[in-house]
């Protein structure tokens, strides 16, 4: 039901039971939140939010507040600004001045409240905070110094992933933001999906980063550079430049990429086939055996240390494939290398990902061969926009180029791996050809592109009745869990990927606090699997070509030692 | 005879996250602290992930987390005994002991914690060395104090 109330002298319409910060959003009218986080619950504990509303005596918090008929709110009063500015005033007091060497200069809320409440000068003298940085994890860097304590790192670790890898601990002043025990976050149930580096205002989170031993390689005239990038870059890639979100980039970025200095520049969509078509078939061959059903997908490492530390007796349900990523790194050392003439020695195998727990992976001791890893460094997309920025490459200046052979080709069902759903297409695809050894039409199932966190498909291929259950968001995976312990048997595949929305909305994405572009970049990927000539991922040229020439075909012993890996049962923290 | 940590855990019904701060009192009762194997398995026993015991056992003073020494120094951080100059007192300990407040030292003989009110403002600032009371202390008297139960056995 609608109502009308007064803000700002205007009259607005509001529903009931909205807060009066939804209330004003939906009328244009903009309140700076901090501990605000949408879709949960309201925390209230920021109090940059607050306004006025006439007859009350203190301001109150819009985000928590139920909008209500008689009021009379002002937004922007002298007042308001004020205990918003005093509250900026308050958190910087300690707070570490090293804006200029902090990793979100220009992107960090704090330094925007700042400025747009125009703090000019130091008021208040805390005593500066003088945490250690935790750099234990492989894929994120701790630094609590930085911490402004918003707490919401805490509720989407906690609400929407369900890991609850972090907590305040302490109270008062020597609140802090950390795992269990204050310990490294390598020891904390932490699965690397990077959402709180997404959501932290301030650079208190944020990807481990080597940037030196790029350059260093980059420059080393021996060391052969190569490069792979995640189908989810090239239609993120743009944003970090301006340009449209969702807009696909492809070629702009390879030839980016080479002028950069990278000697080989690869598309991990290539290898995102490549798992399709192998993954298809092991899922085949369990579906004869009737063993290990239902198999649950592997290509995100956050769900893989996920399961090996809260699950592990079902990890022999997980497909044994290597990631697009680790499948390529092993291609490339053990294909490309040869073939082009380029000692295993002389080769830096970098990628480019939307991810942060790819990092985590690259380590892995399963993904190293006598300590080597396979992928030496793996960049997100921030990283990787900052460094084409770095080397002064304009993007609309550069003409697009297609990335190297002999892995050249893709179709739009690797691709498709960037969004939630995509990868359980793919394989739908060329599943169906796996069993009947026909294509299928059966394309766009739209239970499969919805936004919610689970969706489900059944669909008869060949003799086979196969249900596909598809996880987005690993907070949502636990319910299905359950529901398979409990005896549920007609679901046979089951795609879990750890960030909402797939790799779109991945942990290395670039970070915009204020608007989403995780649908657009969905939307460009689908799009382009309309456009595409090839939609099957066993259809793939290249692919082709290297079964032929080196893997033999499809879950042969060759693939079983390239592209295969096994999991380990992880005691952590829990 | 000492009651095991299990023994304890399962006097509470698992899974009741309401158990949690009863459960820790009673393991911080028996013990004296809680460590890290209590706080794994309470988390485990009542569903709660570890690190959120960890962050509310944090939050509550009365909650140590390293094992008391043989002798446990309370000092005063009230009001009154703050007048009195009982932050110097506190770090006069602190310097004496070569520990931090909450710590205990490495042979396991001293372990020192600030404390609220001891509701002996009247002879502040105060300290209390296992149940006895220290009144009007100066910052003089600390090394003396302390010698005294260095060498008591």
């Amino acid at each position: 039901m609608l109502f009308e109330i007064e803000v700002n002298g205007k009259t607005i319409k509001a529903k009931r039971g909205d807060t009066l910060l939804m209330a004003l959003e939906r009328n244009g009218i903009k309140v700076p939140t901090l501990c605000h986080i949408k879709d949960l619950l309201p925390s209230g504990a920021c109090r940059m939010c607050v306004v006025e509303v006439e007859g009350r005596r203190g301001l109150i918090p819009a985000c928590s507040h139920p909008v209500e008929e008689w009021m009379k709110v002002r937004t922007h009063s002298p007042r308001v600004i004020k205990a918003r500015k005093t509250n900026t005033e308050l958190l910087l007091s300690n707070h570490p001045d090293d804006c200029l060497y902090c990793e979100r200069n220009g992107n960090c809320e704090l330094q925007k409240f700042a400025e747009d409440l125009n703090v000019r000068e130091r008021r208040f003298y805390g005593k500066k905070n003088k945490y250690k940085t935790d750099p234990s994890s492989a894929s994120l860097l701790r630094d609590p110094a930085k911490c402004i304590l918003c707490g919401r790192c805490i509720r989407v670790c906690e609400e929407i992933q369900k890991i609850t890898a972090l907590d305040f601990i302490g109270r008062g002043n020597k609140t802090q933001v950390g795992p269990a025990f204050n310990k490294g976050m390598n020891l904390s149930s932490c699965i690397n999906c990077g959402q709180c580096v997404m959501v932290c205002p301030t650079g208190a989170l944020a990807e481990k980063q080597y940037p030196a031993k790029l350059q260093d390689a980059l420059h080393n005239p021996v060391m052969k550079t190569v490069i792979q990038c995640s189908p989810t870059l090239s239609v993120t890639l743009a944003e970090e430049f301006g340009l449209r979100a969702g807009k696909d980039i492809e070629g702009v970025m390879y030839a980016a990429l080479r002028k950069l200095g990278f000697d080989y520049v690869f598309d991990t969509s290539f290898a995102a086939d490549l798992l399709v078509y192998e993954q298809a078939t092991e899922f085949f061959e369990r579906l004869k055996s009737g063993a290990n059903l239902p198999m649950f997908s592997s290509c995100c490492p956050a769900w893989i240390k996920y399961i090996e530390q809260s699950n592990p007796d079902l990890l022999t349900n997980v497909s044994a494939c290597k990631s697009p990523q680790q499948m390529l790194g092993s291609l490339i050392t053990n294909h490309f290398a040869p073939q082009a003439g380029i000692a295993i020695d002389d080769i830096y195998s970098v990628s480019a990902m939307p991810c942060i727990a790819k990092k985590f992976e690259s380590q892995r001791e399963q993904m190293t061969i006598k300590g080597i890893t396979d992928v030496d460094l793996v960049l997100t997309t921030r990283e990787l926009a900052r460094l084409i920025r770095l080397n002064g490459i304009d993007i609309g200046q550069v003409d697009p180029e297609l990335s190297d052979q002999p892995y050249q080709s893709r179709s739009s069902a690797g691709k498709m791996l960037a969004v939630s759903g995509g990868l359980t297409e793919a394989v739908i695809r060329t599943l169906h050809f796996v069993i009947t050894g026909k294509d299928t039409n059966l394309f766009k199932l739209q239970e499969l592109r919805s936004t919610k966190g689970r969706k489900e498909y059944f669909v008869k291929i060949g003799e086979y009745k196969l249900g596909f259950a598809v996880v987005n968001g690993i907070g949502n995976v636990e319910a299905l869990i359950s529901e398979i312990r409990k005896g549920r048997t007609d679901i046979h595949y089951i795609e879990v990927m750890a960030c909402e929305g797939g790799c779109v909305g991945g942990g290395g994405q670039p970070i915009h606090p204020e608007n989403d572009n995780v649908k657009a970049r969905a939307k460009s990927i689908y799009e382009l699997d309309e456009k595409e000539s090839n939609r099957f991922a066993h259809q793939n040229a290249s692919l082709q070509a290297v079964y032929t020439s080196f893997l033999q075909n499809p879950g042969s012993e060759i693939s079983h030692a390239h592209l295969f890996t096994t999991y380990e049962e992880r005691e952590v923290m829990r | 005879m000492q009651a095991t940590l299990d023994e304890i855990i399962n006097r509470y019904k698992p899974g009741s996250r309401e158990s949690l701060l009863p459960l820790l009192q009673d393991i911080q009762i028996e013990f004296g602290y809680l460590n890290e194997e209590a706080i794994l398995k309470v988390g485990r026993h009542i569903k709660l992930p570890s690190g959120k015991v960890y962050g509310i056992a944090t939050f509550y003073d009365q909650f140590r987390f390293v094992q008391k020494g043989k002798f446990h120094i309370k000092v005063c951080r009230g009001t009154s005994c703050h007048m009195h100059g009982s932050a110097n007192i506190l770090r006069e300990v602190e310097r004496v002991l070569n520990i931090k407040e909450g710590q205990t030292t490495r042979d396991g003989r001293f372990s020192l914690e600030a404390v609220s009110c001891m509701g002996a403002c009247g002879s502040a600032p105060v300290m209390n060395v296992n149940g006895e009371f220290k009144t009007t202390i100066a910052m003089a008297d600390i090394a003396q104090i302390i010698d005294l139960y260095r060498n008591t056995i």
